[in-house]
């Protein structure tokens, strides 16, 4: 993986930087030793690191413009952080660049329920949204895997999802408003407690540009009233096509369910070594999720179970309690834990038209056979947002290049059938070379124009999204 | 006299036409909803035509002039529909022709559903589109979850054809419900109809219209029949004398047909919904007709000609937009100083010459 050289100008002046940067904010928000920046070389992509230059944690708002205003005057590049849990590579710094972080950012500034908005700091994690609400009975919906630990700044970055995004959409359909720093320090609010823009909306561009147009530290956002009650059903399928024929089949019929997981047999077998939920010996099992009243899940319950029985399941497995529920999803939820205790493992991100589905699946066993290594598949199956992990030794020379090479495959596969990159995660700098498998030249370009206005000396985040030969004029 | 129309039928020739023009455009698609400004006119007429639907991925994509009566027509054959509700404007502007599906995004259209299933913004998949340059673009796809670079294809919702020509629009559908029922509750105050609205939107019963409108409370219900019932009996528990009525007043909240009979200005306020509350009060002091929708965020102003709203709603409001009417004050909510920065650099970066839409 290839990044930009660093400035062997900006490295040689290190000590006058961070002395500057002590200049504009408390010496307290900076982080210049060895052993304090290591936490920030990399984040959950862990096989690419670099130490950056510095780290700032500011306190406010003014404190991040001061920083980024510096920066900016200094021609210093600027890597932004929530959690550090990005997946593609979202916050990798270069060694000349100061990486500034949102974590001390975490108040919940307003929350009031008549207008079903809450407004935060953004560096709060997304559970601990959920969780300032939620005795109250309402709930924040977008719930990435990471949700324990990411925070709503990286959520705006990536425009993350979640298993419940089937029903209740994406970050950017639950964003009202955000406060956000321009790089050269300019402080912009956009929307706010109403529910749309009076002309052109920069808000849902922002939203999933990856921390290169600015760097948001206040939002405001939809919340919703919790379900009464909410139950899932497990079926299992002698194949993935059948299971792949039953999802679309349901959604036909009228009920879209909050959420539909798909898992395949490596999975359902890994997760059954790890979580012993009592899985059943299948090929492929569907995990569907329906809210409402205690009668209203059971007429819906119902509607799943006629549409799964005409495609002759193993098994249908409903839920009666709330213990019950908690069984089905506790194979699910510990599906990545489960795949780490035996393996290392790349978790992949494409999105394709469901109804590629077992097309795809039988294209990526190929792939399997070809490149020797093992494939779980565990995904969003309502919204054909696939996550396969495949499998290697990072111990073994050449078995992470190896990976690599047959996950871009997999993601052009993606393309092929009519689908993208990356459905959640990003594209960092993982997926930023397969670019142009999914964008022309005219296409990128659209793109690049976007940051010339927010960013014009392409110093923030710069290294990432883009192909590095398509964005290089712009970054020299 | 009549003006010059260019027709396209293909992105390449509407890459040409824009390459070599040398004077601005007016884009029209069925021309329902604005009155152009007297430029050449840019049809998307030949632009049309649906050119993939999968109901069992509740996807739709189509070409930007394909009429939304076709649409509609389609989804309802096969049981689904735009969950937001796209507004007609024909009746208020007095327009006639046939509504179209860039026209819907450029306004980022959406109705009472608002409050549950957004605007086109939120349904919007993705989007080909011909810049100010010729330059062919695609962003996003025809896939639910789509992260993949920087998301310009939203850019376009509500950006009025300033920033390119749609030409192929990709969005998701929803089933139809089994069943609607309204429910209405005579209110003559705004503030106590909002604090009855908040509370049915902040119940569990997935109210997906919540209007205040001739003093009248009216919410709706959608789902499985047995459903509806369900949350009707819940609702009339939580706000006494509630009732079902057998009645549709969602369309006419939706086309805003209310105000469309007179000649008074009409206006479109979005704003936080406990000040469409209070925004109502002042503007029904001052003799402005008012309707509420979206729980109280959305609120509908018929005014004497002229009248300044925004001034008279003192910072209470998002935006407000002049839907018909002429006045001193701009048609269009003037952003705030970095944003209308933002917002000019990135049309200039568009449209550098200036075509569209001006």
């Amino acid at each position: 993986m290839d990044m930009p050289i660093p400035s062997a100008e900006i490295l040689s002046r290190r000590a006058d930087h961070i002395a500057a940067l002590k200049s504009v904010v408390p010496a307290d928000r900076v982080i210049e030793d060895v052993i304090g920046l290591r936490a920030y070389e990399c984040d959950a992509l862990t096989a690419y690191r670099c130490t950056p230059l510095a780290v700032v944690l500011p306190c406010n708002t003014e404190e991040v413009a001061a920083v980024l205003k510096l920066c900016h005057d200094r021609g210093i590049p600027v890597v932004p952080r929530g959690a550090g849990t990005s997946l593609a590579g979202g916050s990798l710094p270069t060694a000349d660049a100061v990486v500034v972080g949102v974590a001390r950012l975490t108040d919940v500034l307003e929350v009031d329920y008549d207008d079903r908005i809450m407004r935060i700091q953004t560096g709060r994690t997304n559970l601990s949204v959920t969780a300032a609400i939620e005795e109250d009975g309402w709930f924040y919906a977008p719930d990435p895997s990471s949700q324990l630990a990411c925070a709503i700044s990286g959520n705006i970055g990536m425009n993350s999802g979640g298993a419940h995004c089937l029903k209740y959409g994406v970050t950017v359909n639950n964003l009202l408003g955000l406060r956000m720093v321009l790089m050269d320090g300019t402080i912009i609010d956009l929307g706010g407690a109403h529910m749309d823009a009076g002309d052109i909306d920069l808000l849902p561009v922002v939203c999933g540009a990856e921390g290169q147009l600015s760097i948001v530290t206040e939002a405001t956002l939809r919340i919703l009233p919790k379900p009464e009650g909410a139950r899932p059903v497990m079926v299992a399928f002698g194949s993935s096509a059948v299971a792949g024929a039953c999802v679309s089949d349901i959604i036909k019929a009228g009920i879209v369910p909050v959420a539909i997981e798909f898992m395949d047999r490596p999975c359902i077998e890994a997760c059954e070594a790890f979580a012993k939920a009592g899985y059943p010996d299948c090929e492929a099992l569907l995990i569907i999720e329906v809210e409402g009243s205690d009668r209203e899940i059971d007429h819906q319950l119902a509607l799943i179970r006629e549409i799964a029985e005409r495609h002759n399941p193993d098994e249908i497995r409903e839920s009666r309690s709330a213990d019950e529920s908690a069984r089905i999803w506790l194979g699910r939820k510990s599906a990545f834990g489960a795949m780490g205790q035996i393996n290392d493992y790349m978790c992949l991100d494409g999105t394709i038209p469901v109804s590629e589905l077992p097309y795809v699946l039988e294209r990526i066993g190929e792939l399997s056979k070809e490149y020797g290594l093992g494939v779980a598949n565990v995904f969003h199956a309502g919204d054909g947002n696939m996550h396969p992990l495949i499998l290697f030794d990072a111990n073994k020379p050449g078995d992470l290049q190896r990976c690599e090479a047959m996950g871009a495959d997999i993601l052009r596969l993606c393309i092929e059938v009519g689908g993208c990159l990356t459905g959640e995660h990003g594209v960092g700098i993982e997926k930023r070379d397969l670019m142009h498998a999914q964008f022309n030249a005219q296409d990128l370009e659209a793109q690049m124009i976007v940051k010339d206005v927010f960013d014009p000396k392409w110093l923030l985040n710069a290294a990432k999204v883009f192909p590095l030969d398509a964005s290089e004029a712009r970054r020299a | 006299m009549t003006q010059t129309t260019f027709t396209p039928t293909t992105e390449e020739e509407l890459s040409d036409i824009i390459a070599s023009a040398s004077a601005p455009f007016d884009i029209v698609g069925g021309g329902t909803r604005h009155t152009p400004a007297g430029h050449q006119r840019l049809s998307t007429a030949g632009l049309s035509g649906v050119r993939l639907y999968e109901p069992g991925a509740l996807t739709l994509v189509a070409g930007a002039g394909t009429t939304m009566a076709e649409i509609n027509a389609l989804l309802a054959d096969n049981g689904q529909r735009l969950p937001f509700e796209p507004m007609d404007h024909r009746a208020v502007l007095g327009t006639s022709g046939e509504p179209t599906l860039g026209g819907m995004v450029a306004l980022n259209h959406c109705g009472p559903r608002r409050v549950q299933a957004g605007s086109a913004r939120d349904m919007l998949l993705g989007l080909r589109f011909v810049d100010g340059s010729g330059r062919i673009v695609k962003n996003g796809g025809r896939v639910m979850k789509n992260v993949t670079g920087y998301d310009i294809a939203r850019l376009h919702c509500g950006a009025r054809g300033k920033l390119g020509v749609m030409t192929e629009i990709s969005l998701k559908v929803l089933p139809l419900p089994e069943r609607t029922a309204t429910m209405a509750l005579a209110e003559p105050s705004p503030i106590a109809a909002v604090a009855a609205l908040s509370k049915a939107l902040g119940s569990p019963f997935e109210v997906n219209g919540a209007a205040w409108h001739q003093g009248r409370i009216l919410l709706r219900i959608e789902g499985f029949n047995d459903s509806v019932s369900y949350r009707a009996d819940q609702l009339s528990r939580l706000l006494p004398g509630l009732t079902l009525v057998d009645e549709n007043p969602w369309d006419d909240l939706r086309d805003a047909r209310f105000a469309a009979t007179s000649d008074r200005d009409i206006w479109r306020v979005s704003l936080r919904a406990s000040n469409g509350a209070k925004a109502a009060e002042r503007l029904m002091g001052m003799g402005v007709d008012v309707t509420l929708d979206w729980g109280g965020a959305l609120l509908w102003a018929s005014t004497d000609n002229g009248f300044d709203l925004r001034s008279a709603l003192g910072g209470l409001h998002g935006h407000a937009t002049r839907l018909r009417g002429a006045g001193d004050t701009p048609a269009l909510e003037p952003a705030a100083d970095g944003v209308a920065q933002l917002t000019s650099a990135l049309q200039k970066a568009y449209d550098p010459r200036g075509l569209f839409n001006r």
